[in-house]
């Protein structure tokens, strides 16, 4: 494609030259017509005609659509908030999985998204993936994506959403069909650190009106689920490295790292205390 | 009032190309629209929708050539060259000939270009 637009561009500028050239001799009307007719009329509309063709082959492929009969296959659920992303993965054989602002995906595999919003509008994109999609409060949209090769990624929200919009964006992780699966059924589990010192922190200090960790009592679904995020890639959607001392800044001050962040500070509790809710949550693998 | 002119100077024949190509683009995405909306009451595929698209397609571009061939005609099959831009009948005529020629050229690809999709695209959103 990049070679082709070489073409053309290279084509184009030649033409240009050619007609801004000092001048020798004077075209015929005829020549002209024919240059018209064939460079401006019969080739590009040729060249337009094998991009549709080609665009329009490629299409089957990111619409959200399978054959009858066809075995459903994952289907995400990916919900915009400000400003975070509630992720929900649907496995064909088994219960949902909730997680967020992260979203892992296997290779070689047509997966299905289903894009909402509960506040405003919000945009998915994983631009090494596909297109962009909107989402829309009250309207699910969904698109398909096949990740040709493994690695880590990166999506960013593509419609202005708020004060941190440009602070919203989430990693995406393509794996091995098999360890995809391994790990969605660890996700699935409690993370073998949620039981440790620290805990009885975080749930004292009222963590869990808002936030979840799967194998504890904390079940709040107003924030991002947290069961395993010591294991994710980036903290606070995209924007942190998940490390004790980033989580800690978190907790005191959301408002600062992330203006109009709906979480409230948490400054006011004694710094040891901080640092061990904070130890507690990058132990959550 | 008569749908065919019978004055030979009017611009209805410079019109013809384009008002094909928007009803067959409206016959080709409404009629998609509505099949799949209503697909579970009706008893056919949408491989009979893909026939049809095919069918109106050649109708229309049917339409286009015959047009085409008109235009020609009035133009006076390129005897004369443009610019047809003399204040006479004459030139009128060639002038509107060679336009309708030109439009009819543009509605041929375009319908070709809209009837490209059903080649592609084999059912409905599921």
């Amino acid at each position: 494609m990049a070679i082709a637009g070489a073409l053309i561009w290279a084509a184009v500028i030649g033409t240009l030259i050619y007609a801004t050239r000092e001048r020798r001799r004077v075209q015929s009307e005829h020549a002209a017509g024919l240059l018209i007719l064939w460079g401006g009329a019969i080739i590009p509309a040729l060249l337009l005609g094998l991009l549709l063709g080609y665009a329009l082959w490629l299409m089957p492929d990111i619409r959200p659509w399978s054959a009858p009969g066809e075995p459903a296959g994952l289907r995400i659920e990916v919900e915009g908030e400000q400003f975070w992303w509630r992720v929900r993965y649907h496995p064909a054989d088994g219960p949902p999985v909730d997680a967020a602002n992260e979203i892992r995906l296997p290779v070689g595999e047509r997966v299905e998204f289903t894009l909402t919003s509960s506040d405003v509008i919000h945009s998915f994109w994983i631009p090494v993936l596909g297109g962009k999609m909107d989402m829309i409060p009250g309207r699910t949209n969904r698109l398909t994506l096949r990740a040709a090769k493994t690695g880590t990624y990166r999506g960013p929200c593509t419609e202005f959403c708020g004060t941190s919009h440009a602070l919203m964006a989430f990693s995406v992780v393509v794996m091995e069909p098999d360890a995809f699966r391994d790990w969605l059924a660890d996700e699935a589990r409690p993370s073998p650190g949620a039981g440790a010192p620290g805990g009885e922190l975080f749930i004292a200090n009222g963590c869990p009106a808002c936030h979840t960790v799967r194998g504890t009592e904390a079940t709040g679904a107003v924030g991002p689920d947290l069961s395993h995020v010591g294991s994710r890639e980036t903290l606070a959607a995209g924007i942190m490295p998940v490390d004790v001392e980033a989580i800690a800044s978190f907790i005191s001050k959301p408002d600062a790292i992330k203006p109009g962040a709906q979480m409230p500070a948490f400054g006011m509790l004694p710094e040891a205390d901080i640092a061990a809710i904070a130890a507690y949550l990058e132990g959550l693998k | 009032m008569r749908i065919l002119p019978k004055e030979i100077e009017t611009l209805w024949t410079l019109f013809t190309a384009p008002v094909v190509w928007a009803l067959h683009f409206l016959v080709c995405y409404v009629g998609a629209a509505i099949y799949c909306a209503k697909q579970d009451a009706v008893d056919f595929g949408f491989g009979v929708v893909r026939a049809g698209i095919g069918a109106v397609t050649v109708a229309a571009l049917a339409m286009i050539v015959l047009s085409a061939v008109l235009a020609w005609r009035q133009w006076g099959f390129g005897t004369y060259d443009p610019p047809h831009d003399d204040p006479t009948p004459h030139d009128r005529r060639r002038f509107q000939g060679f336009a309708t020629l030109l439009l009819s050229g543009l509605s041929f690809i375009a319908v070709v270009y809209t009837a490209m999709a059903a080649l592609m695209i084999s059912g409905c959103f599921q």
